[in-house]
C-alpha cells in the first residue's frame, strides 16, 4: 500500500482547509449556489434527490483496513449507517449535511484519503485491476504507475477545466478486469525486450455514444508515460468540443478527427513535451514501487481446503480466485445479496470487512468496478473461518460474474440525473434467478443496469444491459445484448422496443432460455450470442 | 477589491490588445488578445515583438486558455501574460502555474480571498512553466531532473 | 396546482413551501400560483433553500401528489429503503411513487 509522505499529506490537508473556507463562504451567503457548485463538485459533493452526496476517492480501488474502518465510522457518524460502492471503485455517502462535509474530509485525511477530483471536468480517480499485484497473468503490478498518475493528475493546472470529465485506467494483465478500453485513456502495461512500457488506448467511453477505445500507441516507455499523457490531454483540452456537453468527451474528438489524425497531433505535441523534462525521474517510480512490493507471505503453507461443508464448497468455487503465491488465495466478497441493493454496504459490514482484511489479508482490500470487494492475500487455511464470518454478516453470496452479480447505478431512488429506478429492477432480477443451481447453469453472465443514458451502470458493456428511460413520465427499460467490458470489449445492441420493469425481467428470462437451448459445449452466453447474432434472441423476446 | 492583479515588476502594459487576426495580418502592435479556441502557436514567430498577450476566458469552465498560456511560456515568451474575462479567485493558482502573471477579471476579487488562495498550497505535483519545484524534485534533489 | 420545492441549504433535506415556511412533508405544500419563481429567488437569497424549483402537482385523496415520479420519490425517500423514507412503517409506501 502506498503511504503518504509529508508532501502528500500537506496537499490533502490544505485541500480540506480550502474546502472548509468555501463551505463557510457558502453558508454565510458570500457564495451563491452558481458560484459554489463548481467548487463543491471539484470535491465530489453533489446535491442529489434527497440530500447532498459525497463521493470519496478510492485510488485504484486499494484500501487498508484502517481506511476501510474509517469509511464505516463516517457512515455511522455522518450518514445513515451505510455507503455505496460505485463502478468507479469509489464510495458514496447519500445523506451528507453541507456543514459536516469539511469535517468528513478532515477525518478522511487522517487515513490518507480524500474526495479530490471525484467530480468535475477534470482527471478523475485512476482505476486499475482489482487483482493487481496478486494475479498470475500480470506483467507487473500496475499500481505504482497508477499512483504516479494520481499525483500527476492531482490539481493539474492545465487540465482542471477540460471539455468534460476524464477517466484513466491502468492495467498490466491479459485479462482486462477494469474495463480499460471503455475509459477516456486506457494504459495496458506490457514488457518489450525486458522493458516496461504501455499500450495506449484513447477515446473509449460509455454515455450516450459508447465507444471502445482504439489503440493509439503500441509502446510508450515507462519513462515517457507522463509527457505522452500530457500530449494526449493537451490536444483534447484545446480541440475537444465545448459547444455540446454530450459531444465533449475525448471519444468524440478521436472519432471526428479520426484515429490517425488524433495520433498525429498527439505525436507532434509529444515531440515538444518530451523536451520539457515533465516526467518524474526514475527514482520517483523506484520510491513508489516498494510500497506495492509483495507483502511478507508465509512459506510452506498447505494448499488444502476442507470442502466438507457443501455451502462453503459452493462459495469457494465461485468466489475464490487463484493467487500467484502458493498457499494463498484471492477472496471476492459479493455485495449482491439476493434481493439486495448492488454495491451497498452497512457500516457494520464495512467494519467487518476491515477486520477481515486486517486479520486475514495482510491489511489490504480492494474494490472492484463490478461493485464488489476483494481480500487479496488470504491463506487457504483461513478460507473457512472467513466464509463463516461473511455468512453471518450476509456477505457470503456465491454469485461472482453470474446473473445475480448485477451492476446497477443508484438510479432514480437516489440520483437527480436518473430517468428510471435501477435498483428495484436489479432486486427483481436477482429474485427471479435466485436459484443457485440455475445461476450456475447459466454460467458467466454479466448484467448491467443504468438508470439513464450517462451509463454509470455500464449497461453498454453488459452481456445483458438494461437502460432505464422516461417514457411520458413512466419508467421504461431498454434491453441490449452482447456488450463486454473485458478484453473482448464490445458495445451491446438494443433488442427493440422497451419494457416495463416486470416486462424486462420476463424478456431476460426468454433470452437466457434461448441461450440454454442453443448453446454449444463450453459457450458462455456472450459466445452464443456472438455466434447466433441478434435475430433469434429478438424473435424469442418479441415473437 | 482587486480589479487588476500583477506579479510583474514595473508598469503593466497599457497598449490595447488587438485580435490575433489583425496582429498576424499586419500591424506593429505589441499587444494581442487570444480568444478561446484560437491557436496560441500562431503567435510563436512574433514573441520577441510582443509585450502583452491577453488570454480571454469567456466562462470560468472553458479551460483552453490554460493550454494557450503554457504553450507561450514553453516557447520562451517573457512578456506580460494576462488572464481576462471570467477569472475567479479559486483559479488563480492554476493560472499562475500555467504562466499567467497578471489578471483583469470581469468581477473584482476580494483581497483577502486572493491572499489565502495564493498561499494555500506549499507544494505541487507537476512541473510546469512557473519555475516551482514539483514534489518529485524535492523528493529526489540528487536526480538530474531535480 | 403549482408547488415550490428545493433542498434545505444546510442539511440537504427535501423541503416544500407550506405557505408560512418550509416543510418536510409534501402534503403541507400550498399552491404558489404564478409567484413560485419570485418566491424561490427570495428564499434562496435568504439562504433557506438551495436549488428551488416549481413543479406541477394535483390534490388527491391521499394529499398533494407531484406530477412527476422524480418528485414523488423526492417526497417519499428512496423506495428501496422504506426504513429511510418518511413512512418507515409502511412497507408498501413505495407504490405511491408509481
Amino acid at each position: 500500500m502506498y503511504r503518504y509522505d509529508s508532501y502528500d499529506q500537506s496537499i490533502v490537508d490544505a485541500r480540506v482547509e480550502e474546502f472548509r473556507d468555501q463551505v463557510q463562504r457558502r453558508l454565510a451567503g458570500q457564495l451563491t449556489e452558481d458560484q459554489f457548485k463548481p467548487l463543491r463538485l471539484m470535491n465530489g459533493l453533489y446535491l442529489q434527490l434527497h440530500a447532498y452526496m459525497l463521493r470519496v476517492a478510492i485510488p485504484y480501488g486499494t484500501l487498508s483496513a484502517k481506511q476501510m474502518r474509517k469509511l464505516g465510522e463516517i457512515a455511522r457518524k455522518y450518514d445513515k449507517g451505510y455507503g455505496h460502492f460505485t463502478t468507479r471503485t469509489n464510495l458514496q455517502y447519500n445523506w451528507i449535511k453541507l456543514a459536516d462535509a469539511p469535517d468528513i474530509l478532515a477525518e478522511l485525511a487522517t487515513v490518507e484519503m480524500h474526495a479530490i477530483q471525484t467530480s468535475g471536468n477534470c482527471i478523475r480517480n485512476i482505476s486499475s485491476d482489482q487483482y493487481a499485484g496478486v494475479a498470475a497473468d500480470e506483467v507487473t503490478d500496475p499500481r505504482p504507475w497508477a499512483e504516479l498518475l494520481r499525483q500527476w493528475s492531482t490539481f493539474h493546472p492545465e487540465f482542471t477545466y477540460l471539455p468534460r470529465k476524464f477517466k484513466i485506467a491502468v492495467i498490466a494483465a491479459e485479462e482486462d478486469r477494469a474495463a480499460m478500453r471503455l475509459h477516456d485513456i486506457g494504459l495496458k502495461l506490457i514488457s518489450r525486450d525486458g522493458q516496461i512500457g504501455a499500450e495506449v488506448y484513447a477515446g473509449g467511453g460509455m454515455g450516450r455514444t459508447p465507444m471502445v477505445a482504439p489503440l493509439i500507441n503500441e509502446f510508450v516507455t515507462e519513462d515517457e508515460i507522463v509527457p505522452y499523457l500530457e500530449a494526449c490531454l493537451r490536444v483534447y483540452n484545446r480541440y475537444g468540443r465545448r459547444d455540446n456537453k454530450y459531444k465533449a468527451r475525448i471519444k468524440i474528438l478521436v472519432h471526428e478527427l479520426g484515429v490517425e489524425e488524433y495520433k498525429r497531433q498527439v505525436e507532434e505535441e509529444f515531440a515538444h513535451m518530451r523536451t520539457l523534462g515533465l516526467n518524474p525521474p526514475r527514482e520517483e517510480l523506484a520510491r513508489i514501487r516498494p510500497f506495492f512490493a509483495n507483502p511478507a507471505y508465509e512459506q510452506g503453507l498447505s494448499e488444502d481446503i476442507d470442502r466438507s461443508d457443501p455451502a462453503f464448497a459452493l462459495w469457494v468455487d465461485r468466489q475464490v480466485a487463484a493467487h500467484k503465491q502458493p498457499g494463498y488465495a484471492i477472496v471476492n466478497i459479493s455485495l449482491k445479496p439476493r434481493g439486495g441493493i448492488p454495491g451497498d454496504a452497512s457500516a457494520e459490514q464495512i467494519e467487518l470487512v476491515a477486520d477481515l482484511a486486517e486479520r486475514y489479508s495482510l491489511d489490504e482490500l480492494r474494490v472492484t468496478h463490478a461493485q464488489n470487494l476483494v481480500l487479496p492475500h488470504v491463506k487457504k487455511a483461513d478460507l473457512y473461518v472467513i466464509w463463516q464470518k461473511l455468512d453471518e454478516a450476509g456477505l457470503a453470496e456465491a454469485n461472482l460474474d453470474l446473473i445475480g452479480d448485477i451492476i446497477a447505478c443508484p438510479g432514480l431512488d437516489y440520483c437527480s440525473l436518473a430517468n428510471a429506478r435501477s435498483i428495484p429492477l436489479a432486486q427483481k432480477l436477482s429474485e427471479r434467478f435466485a436459484d443457485a443451481g440455475r445461476q450456475k447453469e447459466l454460467g458467466e453472465l454479466k448484467v448491467k443496469i443504468s438508470g439513464c443514458i450517462n451509463a454509470c451502470g455500464h449497461h453498454h458493456a453488459g452481456h445483458i444491459g438494461v437502460l432505464g428511460v422516461d417514457r411520458k413520465g413512466v419508467e421504461n427499460f431498454q434491453l441490449s445484448l452482447g456488450g463486454s467490458g473485458a478484453q473482448d470489449a464490445a458495445v451491446g445492441q438494443i433488442t427493440g422496443p422497451g419494457f416495463s420493469e416486470d416486462g424486462v425481467v420476463d424478456a431476460i428470462e426468454k433470452v437466457t432460455d434461448l441461450y440454454l437451448a442453443e448453446r454449444q459445449e463450453g459457450e458462455r452466453f456472450l459466445d452464443t450470442y456472438r455466434r447466433l447474432g441478434m435475430k433469434p434472441f429478438k424473435e424469442a423476446i418479441y415473437g | 477589491m482587486v480589479e487588476f492583479l500583477t506579479f510583474r515588476d514595473g508598469e503593466a502594459a497599457q497598449e490595447p490588445a488587438v485580435t490575433v487576426e489583425s496582429f498576424t495580418g499586419q500591424s506593429n502592435s505589441t499587444a494581442v488578445r487570444i480568444e478561446a479556441g484560437e491557436d496560441a502557436r500562431e503567435l510563436l514567430p512574433y514573441l520577441d515583438r510582443l509585450s502583452l498577450v491577453e488570454v480571454n476566458f469567456p466562462a470560468y469552465g472553458d479551460g483552453r486558455g490554460y493550454s494557450a498560456a503554457r504553450i507561450l511560456r514553453e516557447a520562451g515568451y517573457q512578456g506580460e501574460l494576462r488572464a481576462v474575462g471570467d477569472v475567479l479567485v479559486d483559479q488563480l493558482v492554476a493560472m499562475r502555474r500555467c504562466g499567467f502573471d497578471s489578471f483583469r477579471p470581469d468581477k473584482a476579487l476580494d483581497d483577502a480571498a486572493v491572499e489565502r488562495a495564493l498561499n494555500r498550497y506549499a507544494d505541487v505535483y507537476q512541473k510546469t512553466v512557473d519555475g516551482r519545484s514539483p514534489v518529485w524534485a524535492k523528493r529526489h534533489p540528487e536526480s538530474i531532473y531535480g | 396546482m403549482k408547488i415550490l420545492t428545493g433542498n434545505d441549504l444546510g442539511t440537504g433535506d427535501v423541503i416544500w413551501w407550506a405557505g408560512d415556511g418550509w416543510s418536510r412533508q409534501v402534503g403541507e405544500s400550498v399552491d404558489v400560483g404564478d409567484r413560485g419563481d419570485e418566491m424561490a429567488r427570495a428564499e434562496e437569497a435568504a439562504l433557506r433553500v438551495v436549488a428551488p424549483y416549481v413543479i406541477d402537482a394535483t390534490v388527491t385523496d391521499e394529499g398533494v401528489r407531484p406530477a412527476h415520479i422524480k418528485d414523488r420519490i423526492r417526497a417519499l425517500g428512496p423506495t428501496v429503503r422504506p426504513d429511510l423514507t418518511l413512512k418507515p412503517n409502511d412497507a408498501d409506501a413505495g407504490n405511491w411513487v408509481i
